[in-house]
Order: C-alpha cells, then sequence, then structure tokens
C-alpha cells in the first residue's frame, strides 16, 4: 500500500502515481495466448463441418464437445483477459490511482486463468450444462461467481480512492459490464446439484430457455459490446489524439443501450412456444436497439475526424476503424434478423453463424488487435519489433473475415431457403435434409480459407510480441502522471 | 485533447445535469445502471412464473430413469450444437417433421434442448420414426444408416455403461426441482431401468443386436424414441389440425 504512492520524481506538490502495469502484462499475455488457442479450436471445428474425418474417431474431439471450447476461450478467454488488461490499465490512468488492491488483481487474474483452464479440461471430457456460453458446471460456476466478486470489489475499491473526481465515459461501461454479467450469470445459473459434475436447473421448459436467452443474448451485450465500447472511448481517442466527438451522444448512447439491451433475449426464441408477447417484446427491442448501437459507433467513427489521414500510415487506427465499422454492421443485422419474418428464414441457419462472426471477429477481434498493439511498446516500454507485421495482420484479417461472413451469408440464405422450399404440389421441393447439408460443403471449405486468414494473423501477433518483449529497452520511458498530494 | 482523454468535442449544458449527478459519485451510478439493466429481464422473465407464461399438460409425463440417462448422454455430447428439438409453425417445418413443437411439451425439459442450429435435423418429432436399430447402427456408424451423413460415428456409447446410482442422484435432483417423480419412483430407478433396459435390449435383439441393458446407448435410444410421442399423441386426441 505505501509504494502506490512515492514522492519521488515529481514536481512540488504533486505525487508520482505508481501504476501497476506488472496485471497489465499479464491479462495482455493471456489474452494473446488465448486467443491464438480459442481460434485454432475454431479452425479445427470449421474443418469438421467441411470434413467429418476431423472429428478423429475419438470421444473428446467431436464438435460436440468442441465447439463449447471454442466459443468459451474466444468469449471468456481472448475477449474477456483483454477486457480486464484494458480495464486495469485504463481505469488506473483515468482515476489516477493504482488499483485498490494488488492482491485482489493477482486473485482475480490466476482465478480466471484457472477457470479458462478448467474449461478447457471439462467440455473436452463431455461435462457440460448445455447452456450455451454458460456450459461450465456448477462448481465452476461458483468459482466464476467468486472470482467476479473479488474484481467487483476491487473495481469499486479503486473508484472508492480515485484522485480524479470525474468518472470518464469508458468507465461507465465498465461497469455496466462488472453488474450486469454478475446478476446474468447467478439468474442463469441456479441449479439443484446432483453429483459433483451435474446439475439440474430450477427453471424447466420454455422458462429454462427465456433465462438462457436472456443470459445468452445479454453475454453478447455486456461481455463483447458494453466492456468493448469501453475500451473504445479510451483507445480510440489515445491513438487518434482527438477528443470524443459528443459527449452528449455518449450519455444517451450509455443508458439507451444498457436499458434496451436487456429485452433483447427472447428474439432468440421467435416462433417457438414461448408467449407472444415475450417474443413482440424481444423483436420489438432489438429493433430500438438499432440507435444506441449506432450511437456508439458513429461517435467512434466522428471521433476520427480530422484524423482521416493517419489513417494511410497507422496500422492501429486500420484495426480500429474496421472494427467499429463491424460492430455498426452486425448491430443493423442483428435487428433486422430479430424481424419475425426475416428471422423465420435466418434461425438455425449459417447466417447467424456469420452475424455472430462479424462481431466477434470484426468488432471485438479488430479492436482487441488495435488496443494489443497500441499497449505492446508502452507496457514493455519496446519498440515493436517487426511493425510491418502489424500492417500484414491487419489485411490478413480483414480478408479473412469478409471471406467468412460472405460464405456464411451465402451458405444461411441457401439452406434456409432449401429447408422451406416447397413446389407447387405442396410439397418440399427438398424432402431429403442431407443433400442440403451436401450443398453446403464449398462454403464450409471457404469459411475455413477465412477462419485460417485470420487465425495465422492472430499467431504472427503472438510472434511479435514475444520478439518485442524481449527486444531492448527504450532510452526514454513516458513521463510518469503526477497528481496533487493529498 | 487532454493527456487523460476526459474532453469531450460538445459538451454543453445538456451534460451539466449528468456530470454532476452521475459521474461524479460512482455509487449512484451504480445503482442507477443497476435499475436500468434490471427491468426489461424483470418485466419478460417474472410472468413465466404466473399463467401468462408457460403452459401445462397433464399429457406430459416426466422422463423415466433410462430417458433420463439418455438425455444427460444427449447433453454431454454436445447433440443440441447440431440439433434443434424445436418444430416451427411453418408451413415446411410441419410437412418435414410434423406438428410445431409446443410450450407445454417441454414442461420436464432441465435444461431446455431447443437448441440453436440445425446443421443436422430437428429431432422433436424423432420419437417412432425409426427402429431402435436404425439409433444403434446409426450412432455406431451414422453413414450405415444416412449415406452421406457428416455426424461423427459415436461407437464408445455402445461400450459405455451407465450407473444406476448416478442416474438416481439425476432424478433426486430433479425431484427437487420440481419434477414430480414420486418416492417409489425414487426407490425404484434401479428396477425401473432394468425393465426399459430391457426392451430396448429385446427390441434390438430381433434385428439381431446383442447388447446389454446398461449401455449408454440403449439409454440414448430411450431418450431418442420418447421426444415428441406425447405430444403428438396429445394434439392428435384433441383433433387439433396441423
Amino acid at each position: 500500500m505505501e509504494s502506490r504512492l512515492s514522492a519521488t520524481a515529481a514536481p512540488a506538490g504533486l505525487t508520482v502515481v505508481d501504476y501497476d502495469d506488472d496485471i497489465v502484462r499479464k491479462f495482455f499475455l493471456a489474452t494473446v495466448i488465448w486467443g491464438v488457442v480459442g481460434m485454432l479450436v475454431g479452425v479445427i471445428i470449421a474443418l469438421q463441418l467441411a470434413w467429418w474425418p476431423a472429428n478423429l474417431g475419438l470421444p473428446w474431439t467431436t464438435f460436440g464437445r468442441l465447439r463449447p471450447l471454442h466459443t468459451n476461450a474466444v468469449i471468456f478467454a481472448f475477449a474477456g483477459n483483454i477486457c480486464f488488461t484494458g480495464i486495469y490499465h485504463s481505469m488506473q490512468r483515468l482515476l489516477k490511482t493504482r488499483m485498490w488492491s494488488d492482491k485482489l488483481s493477482k486473485i482475480h487474474f490466476w482465478g480466471w486463468q484457472l477457470i479458462i483452464v478448467s474449461a478447457a479440461i471439462t467440455y473436452p471430457l463431455g461435462i457440460t450444462q448445455s447452456r450455451e456460453y454458460a456450459e461450465l458446471i456448477w462448481p465452476i460456476d461458483v468459482a466464476v461467481t467468486l472470482i467476479w466478486v473479488v474484481f467487483a470489489i476491487n473495481f469499486f475499491g479503486t473508484l472508492a480512492i480515485r484522485n480524479v473526481k470525474h468518472i470518464y465515459v469508458a468507465i461507465w461501461f465498465y461497469m455496466s459490464f462488472v453488474i450486469t454479467i454478475a446478476v446474468l450469470h447467478i439468474v442463469n445459473n441456479l441449479a439443484m446439484p446432483a453429483t459433483f459434475l451435474r446439475s439440474y436447473p430450477i427453471y424447466s421448459g420454455m422458462t429454462d430457455a427465456l433465462v438462457q436467452w436472456w443470459y445468452g443474448h445479454n453475454a453478447v451485450g455486456f461481455f463483447l459490446t458494453t466492456p468493448f465500447l469501453g475500451l473504445m472511448y479510451y483507445y480510440l481517442p489515445k491513438a487518434a489524439d482527438r477528443p470524443i466527438y459528443s459527449y452528449r451522444l455518449s450519455i444517451i448512447h450509455f443508458w439507451g443501450l444498457i436499458f434496451l439491451y436487456i429485452w433483447a433475449g427472447p428474439h432468440h426464441l421467435l416462433y417457438s412456444g414461448l408467449p407472444d408477447w415475450a417474443q413482440t417484446l424481444g423483436m420489438v427491442f432489438s429493433i430500438m436497439l438499432l440507435a444506441p448501437s449506432w450511437g456508439g459507433m458513429l461517435n467512434g467513427l466522428l471521433t476520427l475526424k480530422g484524423a482521416w489521414h493517419k489513417l494511410r500510415t497507422d496500422p492501429i487506427l486500420k484495426f480500429m476503424v474496421v472494427g467499429v465499422t463491424f460492430y455498426g454492421m452486425s448491430t443493423f443485422e442483428g435487428p433486422m434478423m430479430s424481424i419475425r419474418s426475416v428471422n423465420g428464414l435466418a434461425h438455425f441457419t449459417n447466417w447467424v453463424v456469420g452475424h455472430v462472426h462479424s462481431g466477434a471477429l470484426g468488432w471485438n477481434g479488430m479492436l482487441t488487435f488495435a488496443v494489443l498493439y497500441w499497449l505492446l511498446p508502452r507496457l514493455w516500454n519496446r519498440e515493436v519489433a517487426y511493425p510491418k507485421m502489424v500492417t500484414q495482420h491487419f489485411w490478413l484479417a480483414t480478408i479473412g473475415i469478409v471471406i467468412y461472413t460472405v460464405a456464411m451469408w451465402a451458405a444461411g440464405l441457401m439452406e434456409g431457403l432449401q429447408w422451406r422450399a416447397v413446389n407447387d404440389a405442396g410439397q418440399l421441393a427438398n424432402p431429403i435434409f442431407i443433400d442440403i447439408v451436401h450443398r453446403l460443403e464449398p462454403f464450409y471449405w471457404l469459411r475455413l480459407l477465412g477462419g485460417t486468414l485470420y487465425f495465422v494473423g492472430a499467431v504472427m501477433m503472438l510472434i511479435n510480441v514475444f520478439k518485442t518483449i524481449r527486444g531492448p529497452e527504450r532510452v526514454t520511458a513516458d513521463a510518469p502522471a503526477a497528481v496533487p498530494a493529498n | 485533447m487532454t493527456d487523460n482523454g476526459m474532453d469531450h468535442g460538445s459538451e454543453k449544458k445538456y451534460g451539466q445535469f449528468h456530470r454532476r449527478v452521475f459521474e461524479s459519485n460512482a455509487a449512484l451510478f451504480a445503482v442507477a445502471a443497476t435499475v436500468a439493466i434490471l427491468i426489461g429481464g424483470i418485466v419478460e422473465i417474472v410472468p413465466m412464473f404466473t399463467p401468462a407464461g408457460t403452459e401445462h399438460s397433464e399429457a406430459i409425463t416426466p422422463y423415466t430413469p433410462l430417458e433420463v440417462a439418455g438425455l444427460d448422454i444427449y447433453v454431454s455430447e454436445g447433440c443440441y450444437l447440431c440439433h434443434s428439438q424445436w418444430v416451427r409453425p411453418m408451413r415446411a417445418e410441419i410437412l418435414r417433421y410434423g406438428p410445431w413443437s409446443r410450450a407445454w411439451e417441454y414442461q420436464y425439459d432441465r435444461p431446455f434442448q431447443l437448441g440453436s442450429r440445425r446443421i443436422g435435423p430437428d429431432l422433436h418429432r424423432l420419437g417412432n420414426k425409426y427402429p431402435d436399430a436404425w439409433h444403434y447402427e446409426h450412432m455406431r456408424d451414422p453413414r450405415s444408416t444416412t449415406p452421406g451423413s457428416v455426424m461423427p460415428p459415436y461407437p464408445w456409447l455402445l461400450e459405455n455403461r451407465i450407473d444406476p446410482a448416478d442416474v438416481r442422484a439425476s432424478v433426486i435432483a430433479l425431484r427437487k426441482t420440481g419434477t414430480p417423480y414420486t418416492d417409489e419412483d425414487v426407490a425404484g430407478v434401479e428396477e425401473s431401468l432394468a425393465e426399459q433396459g430391457a426392451e430396448i435390449v429385446a427390441r434390438l435383439a430381433t434385428a439381431g443386436i446383442e447388447t446389454t441393458p446398461d449401455r449408454s446407448i440403449v439409454a440414448l435410444i430411450a431418450y431418442l424414441q420418447r421426444l415428441g410421442v406425447e405430444g403428438r399423441a396429445e394434439l392428435e386426441a384433441q383433433g387439433v389440425e396441423y
């Protein structure tokens, strides 16, 4: 605690804040490593869909067991760790204080990584709850809850000891992340244990489905959207060296987004046995969600007003602009897919997979890469080892996403239309399901190509990161922050 | 731009209230955000526990112990990631699969298995569609029953055994969540497993397949063969057109 503020090297009347960057470096490396692992599993299961023998004939490597490993690794390990990286880094600077407790920071870090490892062990063994993005069994759910409480105490503790009165917009978004994920996780995982490895939810049937999709949709909203908007609000102005375009817009779209998002879950259950009123609420709120989503996108893009020329040379801004643009595209596509009649065509198809990946690869991935490349020289005080490779990574990733999403749109539309096609005699035009499956094969190979390009880009980043941190230290360090002594 | 990135481009009087009230008070901000994110969930989820929520039907019975064991295998293998159990009220779906799925048909499903993707076909009306032996062969080698299938084989289900004590624990836990099992149901788990398992083994034997009642495949067949059966019978009894 004494080391939090030191009186050395500060101008008269000011105190140097000693930020805890060690924890930021830890989360940074976890992001890079888990990102590569999660994407590798994605490439493997993409291959399995194109060529079934890639299931390898082993229980532990079938698609049904590996898909949760892929989704959990990229959501909670890759995206989760970058959120924590950005929060621990930017929060200390925005509030001009060290984190409240170094010990809690460390418990949070190691606890979270241990949870990821336990997921990586249990899923291939077929130990799962079958709730999408909440497949972890109850003992691990308890661990998640405890670690989240540790994070929340540290988060609010840091807010309590801040040296800046005003709370910047990035932190509003972080706060909604901390609070909402706790609520979603606990409510969705209420269950009766049968054995140490198995439990049954307290909800049944349609109610269980509604609770799960309330969780599932808001995991996207509050794990993959709000903390990332927080990252955007801190790192985009930093990278562009411009102020945020509109403070007003940030207020409106923040409150609009967090209030509206939570209603949208039932759009996953359109045309189901869920009561019509609930389905309609889900659809209507999903459409309204377009407004605050685009508020965030516009506030991000317009922040670049007057700085667009920097895009030509700065790969970090390139990643950010493509990321924010994909956020805009997938938050346009999402409300459209929530319209009942559109959903009737899109649901159950590869279109949904394409939609998810335009968000995950385009928005979360690209923004993550931007933040990582921005932090890399600053956290280790070293020059990036291969600067050209950053631009190459950008192009590989961008081309990969485009191939991926276009292939999935085409595949999704095709299967959706062929499933429903009825001939003049009133019979199914494609009565044999497997025939339609076979027509998807070329698109699955294309998707594998797109995903592989994206994965190769991430591996290049991993190489770049490890080469950089082994390189020589820069001579001049960034000036430490100083705040009035108090 | 200032060092800390807090310079807002268009700050006007509009934001002063927000700045004064919320942005300088973390606790108040957290409370307001919590209220904002709770409203939608409460409005949508709480009514599900009232008559405005899900429907109930006496026609649907709880899963037998063997079917519970089968559901556990279905969950464990991640079947729901490629197969939905959700026929939508659309002409082509009814033609392809059968009557669309009613809410009350799922009333004892814990966890629900509606699924979100159809890499393979929907399974909600699978029960009684094929003989038991078809499922046995399909799990051993999917291409033996569906030429060109892209499903991986599940030969270990033919070897693995279910543990009656484990199934009993499941039945007890399900009872605690509200599934109407009686004391006799709980006491008779082993007996029920053996009895229903023997029926399936006997049917498989007529197709020349030799196995034992405690194999995983037997439990999975028990589960798959009841999917949508009671619901379809009830709809037919009601004379509902679909």
